[in-house]
């Protein structure tokens, strides 16, 4: 389809406009995100528990891996083993620290992977449309239906626990709703103004999806992150629970839990630790994910 | 009444769904199979080098020294059939024998704490957005925001050290002996196992709640002078309801592995217990077994969930 020079001119003005309408929206929601108490307090901890997990380590006097024959000693200002050490005398607050950056990076790296291919898949099906948006809608659907976690379990057992495959398999089975939200916001703006003028001035498929759609979902995409990391986290621990997570040296929050359950009776703090850091960071993210929705999409509160 | 509930179950599409769920299912075993048999060391390779003609025998009892292909051809036949094949493992049962006696037990866990989730959550999450705003929706949404953050094998091991070991109240795990489905040995399992859906159902309900309560026939309802617990009750509450209904399909899946942590916590016999420990082992059959079970639980009670939903909204149509 082509057009007189003139009609581009006229499509194009209103683009301008929604672009410049578009950045005040965006601050609209910044300014309605620090409104609120409970998502400005969650991003305070998160940056502090990144602060934590990426240079805690590194500070603090014990080293996560040097054993001692101080086992499982209960919090003490003695030696500086302020939260105990662990069953091969290693400082418990080195290990958490460890724990800590092993299930953020989880968190971060299999969420990556989701959006990656969530994103992809979502807008593409999206954007096309018709029988293409079909198959690969329905291929989402059946793939829901199936008990994803038992195939990562079954993974793991075959294939060792490999952290790299802990990252991929649970980016994997997140990708879905990642899918189904971006290709219901593309169908939602595809036909709008803008994206018939871009056509109208033959940009390409490819460049209409990356430059034209997706600026477009990312904010129920932002969102929608922010709530996968906690899930994601909550996947991996599981799999340490059962005793299919990281490997020692290593260790995650997961792993430090299913060993502090053994301990419960005597030395509960081994479990109550883990669990609240656990905790914490959950929180923090879930609060942070719900003040953004409500700051992107006002109407819900 | 119930003609008219019969009358719109999409019959067409339930068989449609039904001719998807073979291929799927189908795919599901392949995959499963031939990952398990990927797997280096196999069920009996132990510590103890055995001799190798005893090798020989024991592959040739259980199959093991066909052609892959024909392995699988043999098995495809016995799941038709309803043969899970002997466990690898636990000698001298079957594999649907292990099955008969873990399913019940994790079904029971399984609805009962799904039970309890839909009454409870569903009832704070209407009180919550009937009430938006006010200190008892901060109040139920605060909760339920540590319902979705304090994983199961927290909560389990934490109420089974108060309740159990410090106060008696209910057993410290297990099924005692004889094992018994009692509320003795099954109210801690069912509560951890209902908290994280008490927390995403209330929230689920709580935000329908508030969309509907905005919707056009609400304001037709109250104009014509109705009491507001009717308002409430035989208008917004059928509504309000359906996102609850989609939920069942995610919430079977959400339940079945939480089952496999509070099996192992509490130390029930159940379905996630057997499934586990068989990954562990490679019980080959006895984890494929249990795959087949929970994929066929979820595509059904996914299937249940949207013929529930063309049952109760008249404005869905499957064509």
């Amino acid at each position: 389809m082509t057009l007189p020079s003139q009609d581009i001119h006229d499509i194009e003005a209103p683009v301008t406009e929604a672009i410049v309408q578009g950045r005040s929206l965006w601050d609209d929601a910044r300014r309605r995100l620090l409104r609120n108490r409970a998502a400005v307090v969650s991003m305070w901890v998160l940056g502090i528990l990144c602060l934590i997990a990426a240079f805690g380590p590194m500070l603090w006097v014990h080293d996560s891996e040097t054993q001692s024959n101080l086992i499982k000693i209960a919090p003490t200002f003695e030696n500086w083993h302020l939260l105990g050490t662990d069953f091969l005398g290693r400082d418990y607050l080195a290990r958490l620290m460890i724990a800590l950056r092993i299930s953020l990076l989880v968190g971060l790296i299999a969420t990556f992977v989701s959006l990656v291919i969530g994103v992809t898949w979502g807008a593409t099906a999206g954007f096309l449309g018709g029988r293409v948006d079909n198959v690969m809608m329905r291929i989402v659907d059946v793939l829901y239906a199936l008990p994803f976690i038992f195939f990562v379990i079954l993974l793991i057992t075959v294939f060792g626990q490999n952290i790299f495959l802990i990252f991929a398999a649970i980016g994997a089975i997140e990708w879905l709703t990642m899918a189904r939200i971006v290709r219901g916001q593309t169908l939602a703006i595809k036909n709008r103004e803008f994206i018939e003028a871009a056509r109208a001035a033959g940009v390409s498929q490819v460049d209409m999806i990356r430059r034209h759609v997706l600026p477009n979902v990312i904010g129920p995409v932002a969102v929608y992150v922010t709530l996968t990391i906690p899930v994601v986290i909550l996947a991996e621990s599981f799999l340490s629970f059962l005793g299919l997570g990281v490997n020692e040296p290593l260790t995650s929050l997961g792993v430090l839990i299913s060993h502090g359950e053994d301990e419960l009776r005597d030395r509960p703090w081994m479990l109550l630790i883990p669990a609240a850091t656990m905790a914490v960071t959950l929180l923090a993210l879930n609060f942070l994910g719900d003040g953004l929705r409500d700051a992107l999409d006002p109407k819900e509160r | 009444m119930l003609n008219r509930i019969i009358a719109r179950i999409p019959l067409a599409y339930v068989f449609r769904r039904l001719l998807i769920a073979i291929p799927t299912m189908l795919a599901i075993i392949t995959v499963a199979f031939f990952m398990m048999r990927a797997a280096p060391g196999g069920p009996f390779s132990a510590d103890r080098k055995l001799p190798p003609e005893t090798e020989r025998a024991i592959a040739a009892k259980y199959g093991l020294d066909d052609p892959l292909l024909v392995q699988y051809g043999k098995y495809l036949g016995d799941v038709v059939r309803g043969d899970f094949g002997p466990s690898f493992k636990i000698k001298d049962k079957d594999v649907s024998e292990l099955i008969a006696d873990g399913l019940p037990i994790s079904l029971t866990i399984g609805s009962l704490s799904m039970l309890l989730a839909v009454i409870v959550g569903g009832g704070l999450g209407i009180l919550a957005g009937l009430r938006q705003n006010s200190a008892a929706d901060y109040s139920v949404m605060g909760v339920s925001m540590f319902g979705i953050s304090i994983p199961t094998f927290v909560t389990g091991p934490i109420l089974l050290l108060i309740f159990a070991l410090g106060l008696h109240w209910f057993s410290a795990g297990g099924l005692g002996f004889p094992p018994r489905l009692s509320p003795h040995n099954l109210t801690l399992p069912v509560i951890t196992l209902a908290l994280p859906q008490i927390a995403i159902i209330s929230r689920l309900m709580r935000a329908s709640m508030i969309e509907t309560m905005r919707m056009p026939h609400i304001r037709t309802a109250r104009s014509k002078g109705l009491a507001e617990r009717k308002v409430i009750f035989s208008h917004a509450l059928p509504s309000a309801i359906l996102p609850l209904v989609s939920y069942v399909g995610p919430a079977t899946a959400r339940v079945l592995t939480g089952s496999v942590v509070v099996e192992k916590v509490f130390g029930l016999p159940g379905m996630g217990s057997y499934f586990v420990d068989g990954a562990i082992n490679r019980d080959y059959t006895l984890v494929m077994g249990a795959i087949i079970i929970y994929a066929s639980l979820i595509i059904l009670l996914n299937l249940l969930a949207d013929v529930l939903y063309a049952v109760l909204d008249p404005k869905v149509k499957y064509d």
